[in-house]
C-alpha cells in the first residue's frame, strides 16, 4: 500500500515509523540466524565480534577424525537414516489415509481424524515420556527402529493435513474418467491422482522430514549414545561445552533449512498454478 | 497402488533393518558399554581405562554419557532391556538402588577381596573408582592477587565482599551441607542437624542469601564453562574439572579447598544383566593398582585401591582432594544420610528453586 | 438380454437389483475402501503413539507398591479403623512382609512410595528393615519391638499412611499434581507449603504462554499487515524473512540465542557500545532470555495465519469507510481489524497451545524459576524417578492443552492449520 500523495503529515509520519517498526521486527526475526553463521569461522573459541581471525577448525571438529568428530559423524548418519526412513513411512501411511479420508463419510470420522492429528497436538514431553516407558518394555528403546517409529508418528499428521488439503480441490470425476477408460486402480493412481496431489504429498514429506530432523525431546528420552542425532549433539554442546562447533553445526543446518524452504516455495507456486489459483 | 505402497513400506523397513544391523551393543562379547559423566572426567577414563582395556582384551568400549539419573538404570532392570554394562555412579544412588533391587550385588571374591580397597570404597553394590570432591573455584582475573580473594566457604556466601554471580550445583547434595558449613555449624554436627526440620530450614535460609546471585548447573563440564565465559565469578565444581581447566587449558582459576566435600564414585552393574561377566572383567581391570594409578595423569582424582596410592603421579599429589594441605577443613559426604533423605530433600530443593 | 418386467414402482438396474440396494451396496463398498485405506495409519498410530501415552497416563492412578510388595499388610490393615494403633495381626503381617521384601530387595520401592505420603518414611522403613525382630518373637510383643527400633511406630499417622497407600489404585498423584493430599481421615487437604509448587508452576506456564502469545501478536500483526499489503514482488522477498526462521531448527535458534545473549555475547557487546545500558547485564538463565527466544521461535506461527487471512481482505471497505469520513485509525480498527479476527484467533490459539508444552527452550535458556510444567514431567521421569507424579502432571498438562485445542478446532478447524 503506497502512500497516497494527499497524505497528511501525521499520516506521513505514521507511514514511515510503521515501516521502521516492521524493519526492526524483521531484523529481530532474521538477525540471530545471520549472526551465528560467521561465528562458526572464528579462529578463537569465543562468540564475540570482531573476530580475531578466521579458520575452519570448528568444521574440522565435525568432519575430522578426533573422538568428537566420530560422535558428530555418527550423529549425522543417524539423523539421515532416521529422517529418511521416518519420512518414507509417514508419507506412505499418511497419503493412503488422506485418500481414504477424502472418499467417504463413515462413522466416527471425527474421532479418527482427531487420532490421526493428535501427534502434533499432544505436548512433546508427554509423547516422549509415554514412548520411553512403552518402547523400553518392548525392546525398542535405544534402537534406531524405535526412534524411526516415534518420528514417523510425529510426522504423519503433516502428511495427512497437506494431502487432505490438496484433495479438497480434487475432482473425483477424473478418477471415474480414468476407470471408465479402462485403467486399473493402480494405473489411475499413478497416472491421474498422484500427479495432481503430488505437491501436497511432497510438502507433507518435507514437513515430516523437518520434524524428524529437528526433533530432540523424543531422542533425549529414547536414545542412548549410539543413536544420538544432530540435535542431540547440539543439546550436549549447549549444555556442556559451548564452543563454535555448535555454531558450525547450526550453519550447516541453516543451509539445509534454506534448501527445504526453497523447495517448499517452488512446490507451493506449482500447486497454485496447477489448480489455477492466481497469486 | 497397494503394490507400490507395499514396496515403499518395505523399502523403509529395509532401511530400518540396515540401521539395526549396524554396530549394536548387544552383539556377542566384542563390546562393552560404559556410562559415565562426560567431559574431562570421561576423557581421563578413556585414557586410563578404556583404551588399555581395549588393547589388552580386544573388547571395544562404547561410551555413553549420563547425568546420574537412576531412572534409566531402573527402566533397564525392569524391562530387561540393558543398554549399559557398567555405570559410574554416586554413593546415595547406589545405596538406594541396592535397596530397590536395581543393582547387582558385587562379588568381591572376583575382585581380589574387599580389603584391597580403602575404607568405604567397597560397597555392597558398587566398587569405588575415584575419590573426588566438591570445591568452589573463582576467576583469578576477577579477584586478582594482592586484592581480597575468597578463601573460606563462608566467602562463597558473602556477596558484599565478593560481588558477582555464583555457579551452583542444581541439587541439594551437597548444597545443604555447604550452607550449614558456611553458617558456622561444626562439621561433626552437620548431618545430625540436617536430620531435623530445624536444620533443613536453617540450610535453606542460608541458601536464600545467595539465591538471587546463583546460576545453576547440572552437568560437570558446565561449571568451568560458566567460569570461562565469565557468566559467574565463582562456582562450585568438581575439583578435577577445575584442575584440567587450569593445567590443560591454561585458565586462571583458583580452587578454594576450605569446606570441600569429599565423596567417592563407584562402578555399578545393573541387576540381571546377561553379560555380568564382561562387566566384572572390566571392573577387575580398572581396579588393578597400576591401571588405577594411571588415571591421576589425566585428572586430579584420588585412587580407591590401597596399592595404587604409592604409584600415583607425584606432581598431582598436592592437587588431590586428599592432600594434607587441602583437608584442613573438609566434610565426608554421608551416603547413608542421602540415601534416606535425598527423595524428600530433592523435592523440597526443586520446590525452593522454582519459587 | 431377456426382457425384464419392471415391478411397478421400484427402479432397478440392468441386472435386476433395485437401485436403492445397489446404491447402498456401492456406498458400503466406498466406505469399506475408505476405512481400509485409513486403517494402516490408524493402527500404526494406535500402537506407536496412543497406546504408549495411554499406558503412561494410567500410571497416574496406579498404586502397586504396597499392595504388591506388602500384600498381607495391605489386606490386614483394611480392617483397622485408623484410630490408635493397629492390632497384632496387622503388625505381624507387616513384619513378615517387610522381611520378605528385604530378602527380595524390593523394600526400597515401598519405602520410596510411603515417603511420598509422609516425609521420613523412607529412612524409617529402611532402618526398620535392617533391624527386624526375629521371626520367633511372639506376636503380642511385635509392636513394642518396632517401637523399640523407632518410636515413630508408636504414632498413628505412620500406620495410617500405610493404610492410605494400600489400595492398588489411588487419586494420590493427581491430587499431588494440584498441591492437594488426603489427610488421615480421607479428606482432601492442602499439601505442606514447602513442597507445594505445582499450582504455581501451572500458573507460571499459563502466564509465560500468555506473555509470549501477546508479544507474538503485537510483533506479528504489523508485519503480517505489511506483508499482505505490499506488492507481491516485495512481499515475497520479505516473506523469506519469516519463512527462514520457520524452517530453521528449533535447536539452532535456541543455540543462536544462547550465544547472543551470553554476558560476553553479541547483544551485550552491542548494547554497551551503543550506550543502551552501561554494564553488561544478565540476559540468559532468566525469564528475559526465555521470552526473547520463545517469541522468536513462535512468531512465524502467528504471522502465517494472520497473513493468509489478511491476504484475502479487500481494501474497498477501508476506502468506503474513509470516504464516509472515518479517520484512518478508526476505519482500521472498526473495519479492517474485525475482518482479520479469524487469523487473530488462529494465530493466538496456535501460539498459546504450542507454548503450553514448551520444554527445550526454557531448559536451555532459562533458570530454575523459568521452567514450565513440561520440565517437571521430565524431572519426575528422570531425576526423582517418581513416575506416578510424571504421569499425573502429564494428565494436567494434556487436559489444559485439550481444552484450548477444542476451542481451536471449534472456531478454526484442524484442517485449516496453516503449514507455511
Amino acid at each position: 500500500m503506497a502512500l497516497p500523495p494527499y497524505a497528511s503529515p501525521v499520516e506521513r509520519a505514521w507511514y514511515y515509523s510503521f515501516r521502521v517498526i516492521c524493519a526492526l521486527i524483521f531484523f529481530f526475526l532474521i538477525a540471530p540466524i545471520f549472526v551465528i553463521m560467521p561465528l562458526s569461522f572464528n579462529s578463537e573459541p569465543y562468540f564475540t565480534y570482531p573476530m580475531p581471525g578466521y579458520s575452519l577448525r570448528w568444521y574440522d571438529v565435525i568432519f575430522g577424525d578426533s573422538p568428537q568428530s566420530i560422535l558428530w559423524q555418527r550423529a549425522i548418519k543417524n539423523s539421515v537414516i532416521i529422517g529418511f526412513s521416518a519420512t518414507l513411512l509417514a508419507t506412505a501411511l499418511g497419503t493412503v489415509a488422506a485418500l481414504g479420508l477424502s472418499r467417504a463419510n463413515f462413522p466416527f470420522k471425527g474421532v479418527v481424524m482427531a487420532v490421526l492429528i493428535s501427534p502434533i497436538v499432544v505436548p512433546i514431553v508427554i509423547t516422549a515420556v509415554g514412548m520411553y516407558y512403552f518402547y523400553a518394555q518392548i525392546g525398542l528403546a535405544s534402537t534406531i527402529p524405535g526412534i524411526i517409529l516415534a518420528h514417523t508418528a510425529l510426522g504423519v499428521p503433516f502428511v495427512v493435513i497437506t494431502v487432505t488439503a490438496t484433495l479438497v480441490g480434487f475432482n473425483q470425476n477424473l478418477i471415474r474418467a480414468g476407470s471408465s477408460l479402462g485403467a486399473g486402480p493402480a494405473r489411475v493412481f499413478f497416472k491421474v491422482t498422484l500427479p495432481l496431489i503430488l505437491p501436497g504429498v511432497v510438502s507433507g514429506a518435507l514437513f515430516a522430514f523437518a520434524t524428524s530432523w529437528d526433533e530432540i525431546v523424543v531422542v533425549l528420552f529414547l536414545a542412548s549414545v549410539e543413536q544420538h542425532t544432530i540435535p542431540r549433539r547440539m543439546w550436549s554442546g549447549i549444555r556442556e561445552l559451548i564452543d563454535p562447533t555448535i555454531a558450525a553445526a547450526a550453519t550447516l543446518l541453516i543451509f539445509l533449512s534454506i534448501l527445504l524452504m526453497v523447495t517448499m516455495e517452488i512446490l507451493r507456486r506449482r500447486s497454485e498454478r496447477l489448480r489455477g489459483i492466481k497469486a | 497402488m497397494k503394490h507400490s505402497l507395499t514396496l515403499t513400506a518395505l523399502a523403509a523397513t529395509g532401511i530400518a533393518w540396515a540401521a539395526l544391523t549396524g554396530p549394536s551393543p548387544a552383539v556377542a562379547q566384542d563390546s562393552i558399554t560404559i556410562a559415565s559423566w562426560g567431559g574431562a572426567y570421561s576423557m581421563s577414563q578413556r585414557k586410563a581405562y578404556y583404551e588399555p582395556f581395549m588393547k589388552e582384551t580386544g573388547i571395544t568400549v562404547l561410551e555413553d554419557e549420563w547425568d546420574g539419573s537412576m531412572a534409566k538404570v531402573r527402566a533397564m532392570t525392569e524391562t530387561k532391556n540393558y543398554q549399559w554394562h557398567v555405570i559410574d555412579a554416586e554413593t546415595p544412588d547406589i545405596l538406594q538402588g541396592c535397596d530397590e533391587g536395581t543393582l547387582e550385588e558385587i562379588d568381591y571374591d572376583r575382585l581380589g577381596g574387599r580389603d584391597r580397597f580403602i575404607e568405604t570404597a567397597a560397597l555392597d553394590c558398587g566398587v569405588g573408582t575415584i575419590v573426588w570432591s566438591t570445591i568452589y573455584a573463582y576467576d583469578g582475573d576477577v579477584f586478582p592477587e594482592g586484592g581480597p580473594r575468597p578463601s573460606t566457604i563462608a566467602d562463597f556466601f558473602d556477596v558484599e565482599k565478593f560481588p558477582g554471580p555464583r555457579g551452583m550445583y542444581r541439587f541439594p547434595n551437597p548444597n545443604m551441607e555447604i550452607a550449614l558449613m558456611a553458617d558456622g555449624v561444626p562439621n561433626s554436627e552437620i548431618y545430625d542437624l540436617l536430620r531435623t526440620e530445624e536444620g533443613i530450614a536453617r540450610a535453606f535460609r542460608k541458601l536464600d542469601e545467595i539465591k538471587s546471585h546463583a546460576i545453576w548447573w547440572s552437568a560437570g563440564a558446565q561449571a568451568p564453562q560458566l567460569l570461562a565465559d565469565k557468566e559467574v565469578v565463582m562456582t562450585q565444581a568438581w575439583n578435577g574439572r577445575i584442575y584440567n581447566a587450569v593445567n590443560i587449558e591454561g585458565k586462571n582459576f583458583v580452587i578454594v579447598w576450605d569446606g570441600q566435600l569429599l565423596d567417592l564414585d563407584y562402578w555399578i552393574i545393573p541387576k540381571g544383566h546377561p553379560e555380568t561377566d564382561l562387566a566384572y572383567r572390566f571392573i577387575e581391570f580398572a581396579s588393578r593398582p597400576e591401571v588405577m594409578a594411571n588415571q591421576s595423569k589425566y585428572i586430579a582424582y584420588g585412587p580407591t585401591v590401597k596399592a595404587a596410592i604409592p604409584l600415583i603421579n607425584p606432581d598431582i599429589l598436592k592437587d588431590l582432594p586428599t592432600a594434607p594441605e587441602n583437608t584442613k577443613n573438609y566434610l565426608r559426604i554421608d551416603a547413608e544420610f542421602w540415601a534416606d533423605y535425598s527423595d524428600e530433600l530433592e523435592e523440597r530443593f526443586e520446590a525452593w528453586l522454582a519459587r | 438380454m431377456t426382457t425384464i418386467v419392471p415391478t411397478a414402482d421400484i427402479v432397478r438396474t440392468a441386472d435386476g437389483v433395485p437401485l436403492k440396494v445397489k446404491l447402498r451396496r456401492a456406498e458400503r463398498m466406498r466406505k469399506i475402501r475408505a476405512v481400509s485405506l485409513i486403517a494402516p495409519l490408524f493402527l500404526f498410530l494406535a500402537v506407536t503413539f496412543v497406546m504408549p501415552i495411554g499406558i503412561m497416563l494410567f500410571r497416574s492412578v496406579q498404586n502397586p507398591e504396597v499392595s504388591q510388595i506388602l500384600p498381607r499388610t495391605a489386606q490386614a490393615i483394611q480392617q483397622w479403623d485408623g484410630e490408635g494403633l493397629p492390632g497384632e495381626d496387622v503388625v505381624a503381617a507387616f513384619i513378615a512382609d517387610l522381611r520378605a521384601a528385604k530378602e527380595a530387595k524390593t523394600h526400597g520401592k515401598v519405602a520410596k512410595r510411603l515417603n511420598y505420603d509422609l516425609s521420613g518414611f523412607r529412612s524409617l522403613t529402611l532402618q526398620t528393615a535392617r533391624r527386624l525382630p526375629p521371626p520367633e518373637t511372639p506376636p503380642s510383643e511385635l509392636l513394642d519391638k518396632l517401637i523399640e527400633i523407632d518410636k515413630r511406630w508408636g504414632e498413628t499417622r505412620y500406620w495410617a499412611t500405610i493404610k492410605k497407600a494400600a489400595p492398588p489404585y489411588t487419586m494420590f498423584y493427581l491430587l499431588a499434581a494440584l498441591d492437594r493430599n488426603f489427610d488421615v481421615k480421607g479428606n482432601v487437604i492442602h499439601a505442606p507449603p514447602e513442597v507445594s509448587i505445582y499450582i504455581d508452576v501451572l500458573e507460571r506456564t499459563f502466564w509465560m504462554s500468555f506473555i509470549v502469545t501477546a508479544v507474538c501478536f503485537l510483533l506479528g500483526y504489523p508485519i503480517a499487515y505489511l506483508l499482505a499489503t505490499l506488492p507481491t514482488k516485495h512481499s515475497n522477498l520479505l516473506m523469506i524473512l519469516v519463512l527462514l526462521p520457520f524452517w530453521t531448527s528449533l535447536l539452532v535458534r535456541t543455540t543462536a540465542w544462547v550465544v547472543l545473549l551470553q554476558t560476553q555475547g553479541v547483544v551485550n557487546d552491542a548494547a554497551v557500545a551503543l550506550g543502551l545500558w552501561s554494564e553488561r547485564i544478565q540476559l540468559i538463565h532468566n525469564r528475559t532470555g526465555v521470552y526473547v527466544a520463545m517469541v522468536h521461535i513462535l512468531l512465524p506461527f502467528m504471522v502465517l495465519p494472520l497473513y493468509s487471512v489478511m491476504k484475502g481482505i479487500s481494501f474497498t471497505h477501508m476506502r468506503a469507510a474513509a470516504s464516509l469520513g472515518a479517520n484512518p485509525l478508526r476505519s482500521f480498527l472498526k473495519v479492517y481489524v474485525p475482518q482479520t479476527m479469524p487469523g487473530i484467533g488462529a494465530g493466538i490459539l496456535l501460539v498459546f497451545i504450542i507454548s503450553l508444552g514448551y520444554y527445550i527452550t526454557p531448559a536451555l535458556v532459562g533458570g530454575p524459576r523459568d521452567q514450565m510444567i513440561s520440565y517437571f514431567i521430565a524431572f519426575h521421569t528422570n531425576t526423582s524417578v517418581n513416575w506416578g507424579m510424571a504421569a499425573a502432571l502429564s494428565v494436567v498438562l494434556l487436559f489444559c492443552v485439550m481444552i484450548f485445542f477444542g476451542i481451536y478446532n471449534r472456531f478454526v478447524g484442524i484442517e485449516k492449520m496453516k503449514l507455511g
